[in-house]
């Protein structure tokens, strides 16, 4: 019986993930992304750190303990039963496994956050040319470098004029590629004051490394004076 | 002629018949030569591009597209024409048929072709870097990029082409010389591991080859003849071959990685004189396991592309699940060493460093597995330091330890000296000063592939530190090429079997071994293993 609850909360869970294609996410409670990608890092770090320990450890601990005293020595490893065998087999990829999946989840939430556009987002509309980039705002104004206002999310819809390059604001914890023929989104949510740039992610040619522009998060008001002085 | 004795290694040398040879033994010494000489080129590049970001701003290029030439092929020669080559060509020509108890491969000649046509190859990469129109696209030749630039993607094309019909030539070679040509008496669960991780980068390679080999005839199209297959104005798309060149380029990787891999093991059950921990799972599980799942994550190379949002997860899954494989593997490398009896050449020292790298390499993979991380991490300097770890020094340390392991085998003689110590701790210190500042400037936004970054001069120490790194390793290098050649020339005579070895190509072959490898035909009992030492 309980089985039978754990399986059907699983298999709710499973449709819930499958088709809850993220779409618009309600207002009010616009995840940090930024923040999300901070926590998700250092636990994937925590996890690879002591993995990669315990491994090291052992091996450093077996080089030196079984160093052969003799030329004539030889190993007295014995074959493993077929038991033995199957056992050195599954134990260790159930924990890879359960490792993997649980990461996978942790990530997928991440995702998740992510893809999901808040509502209530402010669209801008970028163009990659080689090798500058170009923002075009909601009422038309187009600007060589990208200020929003603090407080409200913005959306980046992306494309290439030539060859393909990639928006990286690592600031955000995002990159995205902008690649001529296709649009593609990132989104963001500005919750402080900040002063910061997008590179080129993608080779792009001669001046790829130098395809960069500031990104600066100010006051609302100040926003609203700086786009009307673009016009 | 004289009428003294002489041995294989003693006739003159004699350039014609090594040029004309059809021996497997030659075309690998041929394969080893060639990818070295590839190697040298694009060592001497990544030297160059240290050297001009280790401070911000230009140092000594005139234009970006110096920089992009030198490190479009630092890329394209060190895959294509080091590695892949190193291992597949170098080290499966010379050993495998020997540690299958065979002759020689199954077609002799269409080897011979095989390593010509690896030769025209090498030499058409090495023209492009002179011709004024040098290829600046990235070993990824991504269009539209390659199509609308100046620099000659055609020599691009042609070398893909050339060294892909040297490989699929290759691989149906191998896959009938193992199938037909083993020993009398000898199973599959009697192969050397490296037989197997050999077999496994060759099924691979006649699978995914042909897609490349597409990938590129298109480019080769869009670029001379007019088509318009990446080309979205009219009707194309620019992800069609991005997703066609990481079907085949994710599973070179493997090509790769999993021959070097193999001659891991050869070295480390060797010199642990121990058994191969868990050899079926090993085998079926990891090795066939990778070959499994291989084709299935090329999605990873595009999680920044804008791919379906399903998709960019489905493959996290998948990549994710590359651990369970490899995990195994790494359960048997580990495994070996347990109640061993382990001594020190300059080829365990490798060995042991190649334990170190596999665990830093893919260890790091793990975050870039990861959809939601790499959509930070990619591109950056951090992706830069962990296919460098996995994939570039793994691979190149294998390489090495094979040189050291078998000179005995190819030359009769030592080269395991003190030079051989002194120039791995210099490249070992090295690589780690080089790649460890990456990993760190990665997360925080260093961008790869750029030779300029005064948008970020808080990077500028580590800059200096990674090519520092870089010198060393080169000096490292240097010595060890050097103390090959010396050695090859006039190093002490080696015994018949110096490490003591069960494989086939120590215990029935001399010191070379002559045409025909064996001096008397090889049969292996029922219960032979290549790894029974505690018998
Ligand atoms: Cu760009």
């Amino acid at each position: 019986m309980k089985l039978k609850r754990f399986f059907s909360v699983l298999n709710g869970a499973a449709m819930a993930l499958l088709f809850a294609t993220p779409a618009f996410a309600a207002a009010g409670d616009t995840p940090d992304t930024r923040a999300d990608w901070d926590e998700l890092w250092h636990e994937v770090l925590v996890d690879i750190t002591v993995i990669g320990v315990i491994f090291i450890v052992a091996a450093i601990y077996m080089l030196i303990r079984f160093k052969a005293t003799n030329p004539e020595q030889v190993g007295t490893a014995t074959r493993l039963t077929t038991a033995n065998a199957i056992g050195w087999a599954l134990i260790p990829a159930a924990i890879f496994m359960a490792d993997d999946f649980y990461l996978a989840a942790k990530g997928w939430t991440v995702w998740d956050h992510q893809r999901t556009v808040p509502e209530n987002a402010m669209e801008v509309k970028v163009t990659g040319y080689q090798w500058y980039w170009e923002f075009e705002y909601e009422d038309g104004t187009t600007t060589d470098e990208l200020k929003v206002p603090v407080g409200t999310p913005v959306v980046l819809r992306m494309t290439s004029d030539d060859v393909i390059h990639s928006f990286g604001l690592p600031y955000y914890r995002l990159t995205e590629d902008v690649m001529p023929g296709r649009i593609t989104y990132i989104w963001f949510n500005p919750i402080e004051e900040v002063e910061t740039l997008v590179t080129c992610r993608e080779f792009c040619g001669n001046s790829h490394s130098e395809m960069f522009t500031a990104v600066e998060a100010i006051a609302p008001a100040e926003f609203e004076k700086w786009l009307a002085e673009q016009g | 002629m004289s009428t003294a004795t002489t041995t294989h290694d003693q006739e003159a040398f004699n350039l014609k018949e090594w040029i004309f040879t059809t021996d497997h033994k030659r075309i690998g010494v041929m394969y080893l030569i060639g990818s070295m000489a590839a190697f040298a080129v694009a060592g001497m590049m990544a030297l160059m591009m240290r050297l001009e970001q280790a401070n911000i701003g230009a140092q000594f290029i005139e234009t970006g597209t110096d920089y992009n030439e030198w490190l479009y092929f630092h890329g394209a020669a060190m895959i294509l024409a080091f590695l892949i080559p190193g291992l597949t060509g170098f080290a499966a020509n010379y050993f495998l048929p020997l540690m299958i108890g065979a002759a020689d491969v199954a077609f002799p000649r269409i080897n011979a072709f095989s390593i010509w046509l690896f030769y025209f190859a090498i030499v058409l990469a090495l023209l492009s870097v002179v011709v004024p129109d040098t290829p600046d696209i990235m070993w990824t030749g991504y269009p539209p990029y390659a199509v609308t630039t100046e620099g000659n993607t055609s020599f691009y094309v042609f070398t893909v082409h050339l060294l892909g019909f040297s490989s699929i030539l290759g691989a149906v070679n191998f896959l009938v010389t193992v199938i037909y040509m083993r020993a009398p008496g000898m199973g599959w669960n009697q192969l050397n591991i490296f037989v197997w991780t050999t077999l496994a980068a060759f099924v691979l390679q006649l699978v995914f080859i042909p897609v490349l080999a597409a990938a590129v005839t298109l480019l080769l199209f869009d670029k001379y003849l007019g088509t318009h297959f990446f080309d979205p104005a009219a009707g194309g798309d620019v992800l069609l071959y991005q997703n066609l060149f990481w079907f085949y380029s994710h599973p070179a990787v493997y090509v790769i990685f999993l021959p070097a891999v193999g001659i891991l093991f050869e070295i480390i059950a060797t010199m642990a004189k121990n058994q191969i921990f868990n050899y079926k799972v090993c085998v079926y599980g990891g090795i066939g396991g990778v070959v499994a799942i291989g084709g299935e994550v090329w999605i990873h190379h595009l999680y920044v592309t804008g791919m379906p949002d399903w998709l960019r997860i489905g493959m996290m899954i998948s990549t994710l699940l590359i651990s369970v494989p490899v995990g195994l593997i790494v359960m048997s490398l580990w495994g070996t060493l347990w109640r061993a009896a382990i001594s020190y050449n300059v080829a365990m020292m490798y060995s042991v460093a190649m334990l170190y790298l596999i665990m830093v390499g893919g260890l790091t993979g793990i975050p870039l597995a990861m959809t939601s991380l790499t959509v930070h991490l990619s591109e950056t300097s951090f992706i830069h330091a962990h296919f460098h770890f996995i994939m570039g020094l793994f691979s190149t340390y294998a390489v090495f330890a094979a040189v050291y392991y078998w000179f005995p085998k190819m030359t009769g003689r030592m080269a395991d000296n003190g030079w051989a110590r002194i120039s791995f701790w210099l490249n070992f210190i090295g690589i780690n000063v080089t790649f460890w500042p990456l990993f760190i400037i990665g997360p925080q936004g260093m961008p790869r592939r750029y030779w300029n970054y005064e948008m970020f001069p808080q990077f500028e120490a580590y800059h200096e530190v990674a090519t520092v790194g870089a010198f060393l390793t080169a000096a490292g290098v240097a010595i060890m090429i050097i103390n090959w050649i010396t050695s090859a020339i006039s190093g002490p005579k080696a015994p018949a079997n110096p490490w003591n070895s069960r494989s086939l190509e120590w215990t029935h072959a001399p010191n070379p071994p002559g045409p025909g490898n064996f001096p008397e035909a090889v049969t292996v009992a029922d219960d032979w293993t290549p790894y029974d030492y505690n018998k």
